[in-house]
């Protein structure tokens, strides 16, 4: 008869424990060198081939002419795409912890369409001009949206699954897009305004817009950081969490709060942008496993990365012209998200 | 009514894409007995219950009803003789108990054909057999889950098939609402003399009911035989890898299998 | 009670089985007696009203081939095929959503909702802006890329059997990357084209004539019938795949067949009118609340399709301050139906 020791831990399976610390901090070193690596290339690839001595100089403020003027717009477009690249991907994992949901992402959810159309109304009916204006009424539209998705995801047998959550945030993406239409239908004036924000895009960066999201993105950054924890113990299961004495409500308001404000944000500066909030948690989980502490800062660095790569690429495919990074982000994501689909067995769904 | 069909299996290997759950099994299905299929979990219970009732494409061997192979008979035409109820059925949202039970009429019906005075007399008789007239009316969302598996149940009596296997019909139910569906198909089985099939997880109820017992283990038969004879100690440490000691029931005289476990000494 | 007695039937229980299913057919035959009706006076509505008014003479005098001034062309050649590819647009729209809906299970799985018209959608917009093209072709097109989209989106969604749940999801992505390509179309387009490509994707009547009523009434006479055989088949999918092929069906062959007819008929319907929003979403859960949940749905949901088009029709030509396309006002119903949805969960706590 063998006897099993309970409530000691050996040596070695601390050591155990121990150990992914240091892979996962070995793949954050990874993940920030790439990111340099990208940024670099952000500011030096563009529709103007602009020599290297030429970009060092007017990244020191020198330089002249052109040259000069190509490489200062492209410094705050790099630096939108990182921050919004980063609100995307921390955005969309909390929302995959929030939902249980691996499916999760602002733009399948509807909740960026709910965003866009609270600035759609916004721009038709009151002429608002400034980002903090933007920001504003973008929260507002992604909070509702938020509720509408889940409360309707969350009707019938077996709670909110994956595939009722996607499917009420089609819906209500549809019914939005109903409404933007009807919108913009009867006024050409606001048409060519709206189309082009709708596709989501980086390129009209300028740092004031910057500075004036900045503050909605701190604040979202911060609950969503602070939730870290408290997503961990959701991802057991409510039950599980009150028991394990997590306040699910409050902890599951102040997580959805922070991916709403981040992502509402990120669609006033650069428009509805889909896939990246769901194709980065995805990616950082095969790195560091499911440990929220660790996947919120990886998925912001990841989500920075992989917006200022697809901007770049849409830079170089496209030349001389530009293909908006709304659109790489739908073309590159989508058959990741068709992949995830496909690799989960259908109880999972 | 009693015409004896037989079922069977020959060498019957099945599998999911790269994974082989079945390897080469062989075994008889007696007509007009009830047969449960135990074994440990993810032994292939349910996938000898699928593959036998058409679901699932054998790899190789064959599952043979009355001599002819049932993956090359018209499915139809197998629903006449075959029922298969599943081990955790979709009522689809809304339907009434009445109109679920005649969804069993399917295979009688063509695509064309009304519907009949024998389909309105099958529904009947199957609600009045699982005693459920009274809920005939009622949302099958509404019911109770013991009320539910007799609904199912009754659709599948409405099918009217002389065999008819079932995965698990006890899952979910509390010990009283178990015995409660293995009287009935006993019932069933005395009366009409339908062959039935059935997975049991509870091994005990398994003896108690069955009159021809089969153990599963590694994709095959390990044994197979009247629970008296082949439930022993042996079988449970072999199937199941338990430690057990296997008495008489003091109630029915079949096997009654104790488990021992650490912290007893048997 | 002895066993042999519960065996057969009583009269008792026969009785009751029968007077049930007699009071749901009767309930069944009146509702759909009542959408003809309304359809019929919806239709005979708008052949009359207009800019100019015409009595029910004069419509009839045009309906039976005899010429009537201006009444031969205005009723004849303009409201006449409009409200006839309503119709059967409408009607085709709502079967093949309520065929979707059944064969997945889901009454949010609409072909609208999981992308299968978004292919047509996508197709005609870059027929219609990049290769300039008008009519006829951008039909063809939007009807071969249909096709060849919900194709792909089945096979990628099979992998050993079992496609629904998969097909959903893969339809929503697919459809997302889609939308992104058809804005992307739009917003290089030129100001007149964008606008007329914007209209055709929000889903229009107008330019309706019997060279785009006819493919349509085609269609629906070809298919429609064959998903109505397939009914029963289909309704017992709803019991699940195992239970279902318990019943003798062939689950895989029902649901490609289906899926084939649906598709079909709704490339048809698209390529003529534009993906109108919503009908083939809504029809088939209006129908199934009128009719019972437990009750075929394909032909009711046809009737409410058509219904719906050609009041949503009207409403956007002469009810409503600017002249909207059909599109944007069963657009625009949608929100009701969802929020009826969340009201009714509130009510019964969450549970349907």
């Amino acid at each position: 008869m063998t006897t099993v020791p309970v409530g000691t831990a050996s040596d070695a399976a601390a050591e155990r424990l121990r150990r992914p610390t240091r892979v996962r901090l070995l793949w954050f070193a990874a993940s920030l060198a790439a990111l340099a690596l990208i940024v670099a290339a952000s500011v030096a690839i563009g529709s103007r081939d602009v020599p290297l001595p030429a970009i060092v100089a007017a990244l020191g403020g020198g330089g002249d002419g052109l040259d000069a003027a190509a490489v200062q717009t492209r410094v705050p477009r790099t630096v939108l795409a990182l921050v919004v690249g980063a609100a995307l991907g921390v955005s969309g994992a909390v929302m995959q912890g929030v939902t249980r949901n691996p499916l999760a992402d602002p733009g399948i959810l509807g909740i960026n369409q709910g965003a866009s159309l609270a600035i759609v109304a916004g721009i038709a009916t009151v002429g608002l001009t400034s980002a903090t204006q933007y920001a504003w009424v973008a929260i507002a539209g992604a909070a509702v949206s938020a509720v509408v998705v889940y409360t309707i995801g969350s009707l019938g047998r077996g709670g909110a699954t994956p595939l009722k959550l996607a499917l009420a945030g089609a819906a209500t993406t549809a019914v939005f897009s109903s409404f933007i239409t009807a919108i913009v239908l009867p006024r050409n004036d606001i048409n060519s305004v709206v189309r082009s924000w709708e596709i989501g895009g980086v390129g009209g960066a300028r740092w004031d817009v910057l500075t004036q999201v900045a503050p909605f993105l701190v604040v979202g950054l911060l609950l969503s950081l602070g939730s870290a924890r408290a997503l961990n113990s959701l991802a057991l299961g409510d039950d599980l969490a009150a028991g394990l004495g997590e306040r699910v409500a409050l902890a599951r308001i102040t997580a959805a709060l922070g991916a709403v404000m981040l992502c509402g944000a990120a669609t006033a500066a650069a428009g509805p942008i889909a896939f990246v909030g769901l194709v980065v948690p995805h990616l950082c989980r095969l790195l560091v496993g499911v440990d929220h502490r660790w996947l919120l800062p990886y998925s912001a660095v990841v989500g920075a990365a992989l917006l200022a790569a697809s901007d770049v690429l849409g830079r170089i495919v496209a030349r001389p012209a530009e293909l908006d990074v709304g659109i790489v982000t739908a073309v590159v994501g989508a058959p990741v998200f068709i992949a995830i689909v496909r690799r989960r067995k259908v109880r999972e769904l | 009514m009693t015409v004896a069909h037989t079922l069977e299996a020959r060498s019957l290997s099945v599998g999911y894409q790269d994974r082989e759950v079945l390897r080469g099994l062989d075994l008889r299905i007696p007509p007009g007995r009830i047969t449960a299929i135990v074994g440990a979990n993810a032994c292939g219970k349910s996938t000898l219950l699928r593959s036998m009732s058409r679901l699932l494409a054998p790899r190789a061997g064959q599952v043979l009803l009355d001599g002819k192979a049932v993956h090359r008979t018209p499915a139809k035409q197998l629903a006449r003789t075959l029922g298969l109820l599943p081990q955790s059925p979709v009522a689809p949202e809304g339907i009434t108990v009445a109109d679920l039970v005649g969804r069993g009429r399917h295979p009688h019906q063509g695509v064309l054909t009304r519907w009949r005075t024998e389909d309105d007399e099958a529904v009947a008789a199957a609600l009045e057999a699982t005693g459920s007239v009274e809920l005939a009316d009622r949302d099958v969302d509404e019911l109770s889950g013991g009320q539910r598996q007799r609904v199912w149940i009754a659709m599948a009596l409405a099918q009217q098939t002389e065999l008819l296997l079932l995965d698990e019909p006890t899952t979910f139910l509390d010990v009283s609402h178990q015995v409660e569906v293995l009287d009935l198909l006993t019932d069933l089985n005395r009366a009409r003399g339908t062959t039935i099939v059935m997975v049991l997880h509870d091994l005990n109820l398994a003896a108690r009911y069955a009159d021809h017992l089969i153990a599963l283990a590694d994709g095959a038969v390990h044994a197979a035989g009247a629970p008296a004879e082949v439930l022993d100690a042996g079988l449970v440490e072999a199937v199941f890898g338990l430690r057990s000691t296997v008495i008489a029931d003091p109630v029915s005289g079949s096997p009654l299998m104790l488990p021992i476990g650490r912290h007893h000494s048997g | 009670m002895s066993v042999v007695d519960r065996i057969r039937s009583s009269d008792g229980a026969l009785a009751r089985v029968v007077a049930g299913r007699r009071r749901r057919s009767a309930r069944r035959r009146a509702i759909l007696l009542g959408l003809g009706v309304l359809i019929v006076a919806a239709f005979v509505v708008t052949l009359m009203v207009g800019r100019t008014f015409y009595g029910p003479d004069e419509v009839l005098a045009v309906l039976f081939g005899r010429d009537v001034q201006g009444a031969t062309f205005t009723v004849g050649r303009l409201r006449l095929p409009r409200a006839v590819l309503a119709v059967v647009a409408g009607a085709a729209f709502g079967m093949s959503g309520a065929a979707f809906q059944t064969m997945l299970r889901n009454p949010l799985a609409s072909p609208d909702i999981i992308g299968i018209t978004w292919g047509s959608g996508a197709a005609a917009a870059f027929a219609i802006v990049v290769l300039g093209l008008g009519g006829a072709p951008v039909s063809a097109i939007a009807i071969v890329a249909g096709l060849a989209v919900a194709l792909a989106i089945y096979l990628l969604s099979r992998r050993g059997g079992l496609v629904g749940l998969r097909l959903v999801l893969i339809g929503i992505g697919v459809a997302a990357m889609l939308h992104a390509v058809t804005l992307y179309i739009l917003s290089k387009a030129p100001d007149w084209e964008a606008q007329e490509a914007m209209r055709w994707l929000a889903g229009s009547l107008n330019g309706a004539n019997w060279q785009s009523a006819a493919p349509v009434l085609v269609a629906l006479t070809v298919l429609g019938p064959v998903l109505v055989l397939l009914a029963r088949d289909l309704d017992a999918l709803r019991l699940g795949d195992d239970t279902a092929a318990g019943l003798g069906v062939r689950t895989e062959r029902t649901r490609l067949l289906v899926l084939v007819a649906a598709v079909g008929l709704l490339a048809f319907a698209t390529a003529a009118t534009g993906p109108i929003a919503f009908v083939a979403f809504l029809a088939g859960p209006i129908a199934s609340r009128l009719v019972g949940a437990d009750r075929p749905v394909l032909v009711p949901a046809a009737l409410i399709g058509a219904l719906l088009v050609i009041v949503a029709d009207f409403t956007g030509q002469f009810l409503v301050g600017a002249r909207y396309p059909v599109g944007v006002i069963t657009g625009v119903l949608g929100a009701p139906y969802l929020l009826f949805l969340i009201i009714r969960s509130n009510r019964t706590g969450g549970s349907p």
